[in-house]
């Protein structure tokens, strides 16, 4: 999956964000598929209740079809969190990720402008954060998600000595 | 107003006292139409509706004059510094370091008045910009001047009026052109077809006309506000090289001026629109940092590049490119003929180029779009592969400058020659960037 940008020299090495962003994605994905099984059971069961014909097959079918779904949403989900990587080089900090667009982005560390930390409440909980990195182009996304609070801050508090080190005008 | 003012450092200065009736021009305009109406039927419900709307016309030009009253600005410590707000103050500081270009833009009304905005545009991508409306001609051109001045570093500031500036004319844009681009562009197509719909209906079914015009006419004014701003901004449009960089002025009604210091601009694009191609026109827009909306734009005008040229023969863009890009990289390199399958309609267009100090990208699926990236403006850089670009061994690499929505892909190259792209990329970028910083402190000395 990853680009493998040529001749990674072997004491570079991408690093991944932590373990615990898969089972956050795989949490994450059980519970929207329960949400939607819910709601076809309570569908099934007021539908039975007023009296509507044929409906307990149709309901089943569906919900294995949710449960289906969800079986398959939770697999891209971890091919997608195998995907993201991240190294950061002399100059520059490589952001590698997506399983059908596989996009690598490469920041220089003197275009950073500002860098984010974020934790929304589930990461939180998770004692995970993601770090974003932002320069003065719109379109240059930078970020990498599923970092441990400890190595968010490490990551945050390098690349903002990094930039200040190497800060160039626009 | 003695035009030495602005140079005392230590004095606040007000904007003009005009300054709230300009603001409520339009207003004005508007009342003064229905006034005219109101004289020219004599009836009394027109007498009616103008006094039912002086109170409106009362409170804006109230709230002018009170903006007017709290707003006042100077220049300290390298900073233009802004105080506006009557009951939320603001105190609005412009690092001039930092400027991108500045712009004096003359509306019609303030034209009247001999009155001039002036505006500066900043790096950042949000925050509001920083204006000046209005000054006097005289006292925004010798505000800018300083303001240029400071930006380049120089601590003592000349005399607005000590040194006469040498522009030297580098393209200007003859009217009729103007003109004929207008009508061999796409909005004169749709204009175009719009006609021709009504002659239909006229034909078909001639009671429907009527409701057709009037219940469209909303549509109608927009096509022509559109025709009209690109008559406007285009008309006269002169770019000269002065000392403090380029400087364009265009306008038939509305006039701008707007000065980009020398190494600001951080991506050219040219463009090649079908319909010109016959004619043998190009238009030649600069992408400047920072996202900036003119009065009166929409969204997507506002994400609009400034044209430098906006029709010209490719001589006259060789030209300019010349001046603008020197020694940028003459030979491209076409995409590989297996890009045909993934943009069938971009790929006789597809191509590019480099060398030590710029990248050059073609690409387009109808007009043609050469776009020049200096790579010391670089920002980030992105490979990325689409599952159709990965079956077929291709990818894209975007080169993302601070620019407003310039937007510049190297589009599908060989995978294994983009990766190596990238490599080259960076460094070359890298190496650009430090010279230029360091061009940029010597020159700060």
């Amino acid at each position: 999956m990853i680009l493998d940008v040529a001749s990674t020299p072997p004491d570079e090495v991408w690093l991944h964000p932590s373990p615990r962003l898969a089972s956050m994605r795989r949490v994450e994905v059980a519970v929207a598929t329960g949400v939607a099984a819910f709601v076809v059971l309570v569908v099934i069961a007021v539908g039975t209740l007023v009296g509507i014909p044929g409906l307990i097959p149709a309901g089943l079918l569906l919900l294995i079809g949710v449960l289906v779904a969800g079986f398959l949403g939770d697999r891209f989900a971890q091919r997608r969190v195998r995907a993201w990587a991240y190294r950061e080089r002399d100059d520059d900090l490589l952001v590698q990720r997506g399983v059908m667009i596989s996009r690598l982005s490469l920041v220089p560390y003197g275009r950073m402008q500002f860098i984010d930390v974020v934790a929304g409440p589930v990461e939180r909980a998770y004692g995970l954060a993601t770090v974003r990195m932002h320069t003065a182009a719109a379109a240059s996304d930078a970020r990498i998600p599923g970092l441990t609070q400890e190595e968010a801050a490490r990551l945050r508090d390098h690349l903002a000595e990094l930039g200040e080190a190497k800060a160039a005008g626009l | 107003v003695n035009s030495a003012a602005p140079l005392d450092a230590e004095a606040w200065h007000r904007l003009h006292p005009l300054s709230p009736v300009i603001r409520a021009g339009r207003v004005i305009i508007g009342l003064a139409a229905v006034v005219g109406g109101a004289l020219l039927s004599g009836g009394r419900e027109g007498r009616g509706g103008v006094i039912g709307r002086l109170p409106f016309l009362g409170i804006v030009i109230v709230i002018g004059v009170i903006s007017w009253l709290v707003t006042r600005w100077r220049i300290e410590d390298g900073d233009l510094r802004i105080e506006t707000g009557l009951l939320r103050r603001q105190s609005l500081r412009f690092p001039l370091t930092q400027i991108q270009a500045i712009d004096i833009v003359r509306p019609a009304l303030a034209r009247v008045f001999g009155l001039s905005e002036l505006r500066l545009r900043m790096g950042g991508s949000g925050g509001s910009a920083g204006r000046l409306a209005y000054l006097t001609a005289g006292e925004a051109e010798s505000v800018r001047t300083q303001l240029l001045a400071l930006s380049r570093g120089s601590s003592q500031v000349l005399a607005p009026d000590a040194k006469p500036v040498s522009d030297r004319v580098l393209t200007s844009v003859p009217v009729g052109r103007l003109i004929g681009s207008i009508l061999a562009s796409g909005i004169a197509v749709v204009i175009l077809a719009v006609l021709v719909g009504l002659v239909v209906a006229e034909l078909v079914a001639p009671q429907a006309v009527v409701p057709i015009i009037s219940s469209s006419g909303a549509i109608g004014i927009g096509l022509l506000t559109v025709v009209w701003r690109r008559l406007n901004s285009g008309y006269k449009l002169t770019v000269a090289e002065t000392p403090d960089g380029l400087r364009l002025s265009s306008g038939l009604l509305d006039t701008s001026a707007e000065t980009i210091p020398t190494g600001r601009i951080q991506a050219v694009q040219m463009v090649e629109p079908l319909l010109w191609r016959p004619l043998g026109w190009v238009r030649l827009e600069a992408d400047v940092a920072g996202r900036h909306r003119r009065e009166g734009e929409n969204a997507a005008e506002g994400r609009q590049l400034r044209a430098l040229l906006p029709v010209g023969t490719r001589q006259e863009a060789d030209r300019l490119l010349g001046y603008l890009l020197p020694e940028a990289p003459a030979e491209r390199s076409p995409a590989p003929t297996r890009a045909r399958l993934k943009s069938p309609l971009r790929y006789h267009n597809l191509s590019w180029g480099r060398n030590q100090r710029y990248a050059v990208t073609t690409t387009g699926r109808l007009a043609r779009v050469t776009c020049w990236i200096p790579l010391a403006k670089v920002q980030s850089l992105r490979l990325v592969q689409g599952p159709l670009q990965r079956r077929l061994r291709l990818a894209t690499i975007h080169l993302d400058t601070a620019g407003r929505n310039l937007h510049s892909a190297i589009r599908d190259r060989d995978a294994d020659e983009a990766r190596q792209v990238l490599q080259e990329l960076t460094g070359s970028a890298r190496t650009d960037r430090q010279a230029e910083s360091r061009t940029r402190a010597n020159a700060s000395k």
